[in-house]
């Protein structure tokens, strides 16, 4: 089963749409509570990092019976320092990210905290992509 | 705890989810950085916040936080309210301070994330 949502850049409001309607989905499936929240934190992080940071982007999510995929998608900046950006407390956030919550460094290495696999492919000036894994 | 209890200790007004007061709650964090919020591993906790934006509502809803009480008398736009009640969510606002909300639920037995 296939899901896509477009994200758009700076688009604050509504950051977290495309997490939320996973998080419907995963519980109307039936997954474990502890699972789906993992998949939507990871995916709810990786949302808001698309709107704060990408000049827009597309998630799309499949799921299997064995667990879900999730691809995010974005063109904008890309990631010039993927290793630094892992790092906790590493930040190129705006003064308006922060203003909403976000930005303190966090967001990439609480996504590979609640991912069981995370792949980042990313090229500076075209945009990044993240692929989520995570079993059910 | 009880979520009335809760409400009459920091003289709060209630501002969605008035049926579910009876409810208990035993652990509380505070925070305006929603970045912390997304890493607690416990779900069904108070968040108290003096961020009073849609994304703090969102927040919870991805944490699994069914109560949220803003300090400082912040207010809860419609947006926001209705977000909270699609997710059946208690929200609550005070004029307290965090520091002084805090404070006063902990001494009433409210225990600490970490």
């Amino acid at each position: 089963m296939r899901a896509e949502y477009d994200v758009a850049a700076g688009d604050f409001t509504r950051a977290g749409y495309a997490s939320s309607a996973i998080k419907k989905t995963l519980k109307q499936l039936g997954v474990s509570p502890v699972v789906v929240r993992r998949v939507v934190i990871a995916v709810y992080e990786a949302e808001v990092n698309i709107v704060a940071h990408s000049y827009g982007g597309r998630i799309t999510a499949d799921i299997e019976p064995e667990g879900i995929n999730v691809t995010l998608a974005d063109t904008g900046p890309g990631i010039p320092d993927v290793e630094k950006a892992m790092q906790k407390g590493f930040s190129t956030a705006s003064k308006e990210v922060r203003e909403m919550g976000f930005g303190a460094g966090m967001g990439l290495p609480n996504i590979k905290d609640n991912a069981d696999e995370l792949r980042i492919e990313t090229e500076v000036g075209k945009g990044t992509t993240l692929h989520i894994f995570i079993k059910f | 705890m009880t979520i009335r209890e809760i409400v009459s200790a920091v003289h709060g007004e209630v501002v969605c989810g008035a049926d579910r007061l009876d409810e208990n709650v035993e652990y509380a964090f505070a925070s305006d950085l929603m970045s912390d919020v997304l890493t607690i591993k416990i779900d069904g906790f108070l968040l108290i916040t003096g961020l009073a934006n849609v994304q703090s509502v969102r927040t919870a809803e991805m944490s699994d936080v069914r109560y949220l009480l803003f300090a400082r008398g912040k207010e809860v736009t419609g947006e926001m309210r209705t977000l909270a009640e699609d997710n059946g969510m208690v929200v609550i606002k005070t004029d307290y301070s965090i520091f002084k909300t805090s404070g006063i639920l902990y001494g009433a037995g409210l225990k600490p994330v970490y």
